[in-house]
């Protein structure tokens, strides 16, 4: 029953977040410091994951791809496909899970045990809006912009790998990341990450908020935040396909 | 003047807080003293609104406090500082930006005003040319300042302060019981102080509640104090050697 507890709270949480700003003004300069720290700040390890990943994802398909009937553009294809409609959104969102999650609970907690949050409410702020709130607009933000690039960069890793390691043809890979191509495949892709980005934002942040005691309590939050962030995104990650692909 | 009317506390079926009763003065230094775990940063919690009573009322200058929703004490919270004892400055924004929070938030003031006022706040609690530091970078003694500025840069009329000098030396102590008794009379302020310091008792404390237990034991001011015969209280604040010498004289 402790979970339903936990769904309950949740709500209650989300609907304090979601009233009028005191300030427009200080909100938006939180919006746009976290859309730094999201953006920019993501930028770095979500780069290289999406290289090598599509560079693995490349050399992983050349490798299976025994039938000699079947074309090398094939390759393009699955390393396209699989780059935007699993590994971008998903796994990206797993990493930035990862990073993301980790920072907005432990930022929150340490504001929580050390008293900052109750500061906040007796100044008549409501905490949980001016801490989350420009949080959960910036990752709404700046995550689809994040998982373009990583479609991008992938996609480019698949093609300096296998033509680096000459096990296919520039021209074969660019043939076959052009043949097919179904644009509906990107926004799905859109759909889930804005999902994925609304989870990591408001899963990390509750935790964060409900963390009490002091450094170890905030070490544990941090490490929930990230576990059950992860948990929800590959169970939405699977909601989502099979009510929208199917 | 804060009344409090039989407020009564408690957490999973434990009782913190029984039936107290007492008021606070304008323009008085009020402390709040007992040993660890008698209910005094409850009682606080309670009084500022961050923890409900189960019972009881919590009056401000005649105006119902306790019950009230959130939006409904929007007014009252303008209206109330806070001084936390780790100071809970904001760690994101410096010195400045910390005392002006408050200010840009419930304020339309131009930023040159805002400026004016921070550094009018900063000079009343002896902090100069210290704006552009982080919390991480100043001491203990100069946290507690800071939190003090930021506290009446609104210009509350109910200062709260949960032991504003736990971990200072004790001439820093002294320092900060003595702008805040400052500050009190100076702008007329009601001062509400949790303290375990038995400077800050002697020093500056025009009215005295003692709780023990949750309860409310003792009340009265310094005078009353040394000559007082309340077993747990003598045994509170006269607890060292030297303190039981004072109180023979």
């Amino acid at each position: 029953m402790n979970w339903l507890f936990h769904l309950g709270r949740y709500w209650v949480f989300m609907k304090e977040m979601f009233t009028r700003p005191e300030k427009y003004s200080l909100y938006w300069k939180q919006f746009i410091r976290e859309l730094n720290n999201f953006g920019w700040g993501s930028l770095g390890i979500v780069a290289l994951t999406s290289v090598f990943m599509g560079a693995v994802i490349t050399i992983q398909t050349i490798y299976n791809l025994v039938n000699p009937l079947v074309p090398m553009t094939a390759v393009g294809i699955v390393a396209r496909d699989s780059i935007i409609l699993e590994f971008s959104p998903t796994m990206m969102s797993l990493v930035l899970a990862g990073k993301i999650g980790s920072s907005i609970a432990s930022e929150i907690g340490t504001m929580r045990v050390s008293e900052q949050i109750d500061a906040l409410e007796i100044m008549g702020i409501n905490s949980s809006a001016y801490l989350v709130l420009p949080k959960i607009f910036a990752a709404i933000f700046i995550f689809p912009f994040v998982v373009i690039i990583s479609m991008f960069l992938g996609i480019f890793g698949g093609w300096v790998a296998g033509t680096a390691a000459g096990v296919i043809s520039s021209t074969d890979y660019i043939m076959g990341i052009q043949d097919s191509f179904v644009p509906f495949n990107i926004t799905f892709a859109i759909i889930k990450t804005l999902t994925f980005a609304y989870l990591i934002t408001t899963v990390s942040a509750y935790q964060g908020y409900y963390t009490g005691g002091g450094a170890l309590e905030v070490g544990q939050s941090s490490t929930n935040a990230v576990v059950y962030s992860s948990i929800l995104i590959l169970i939405f990650d699977y909601v989502l396909t099979q009510l929208i692909l199917t | 003047m804060i009344e409090l009317k039989n407020i009564s506390k408690g957490f999973n079926g434990r009782s913190i807080l029984s039936n107290v009763s007492t008021s606070f003065e304008k323009g008085h230094v009020n402390l709040v003293i007992g040993g660890s775990g008698s209910g005094k940063t409850v009682m606080m919690k309670c009084m500022v609104g961050l923890v409900e009573v189960d019972s009881g009322e919590i009056i401000y200058d005649g105006k119902q406090f306790s019950g009230l929703s959130r939006k409904e004490r929007k007014p009252f919270r303008q209206e109330i500082g806070m001084v936390f004892q780790g100071g809970a400055l904001f760690d994101s924004l410096n010195v400045e930006q910390n005392v002006m929070f408050p200010l840009s938030m419930f304020t339309n003031q131009t930023l040159e005003e805002k400026l004016e006022r921070v550094n009018f706040c900063l000079r009343r609690v002896n902090l100069v040319n210290s704006n552009k530091l982080s919390p991480s970078e100043l001491s203990g003694g100069m946290k507690k300042r800071v939190a003090i500025a930021r506290a009446i840069a609104t210009k509350p009329d109910y200062l709260f302060c949960d032991e504003p000098n736990s971990g200072l030396d004790p001439r820093t102590s002294i320092v900060i019981d003595n702008l805040l008794k400052e500050i009190t009379e100076e702008y007329n302020i009601t001062t509400i102080m949790n303290t375990h310091d038995m400077n800050s008792v002697l020093e500056v404390g025009d009215k005295i509640l003692f709780l023990h237990q949750g309860k409310k034991w003792w009340e009265g001011t310094v005078e009353d104090i040394l000559r007082t015969e309340n077993q747990e209280l003598n045994d509170f604040i006269f607890a060292s050697k030297l303190a039981k010498g004072i109180k023979k004289h």
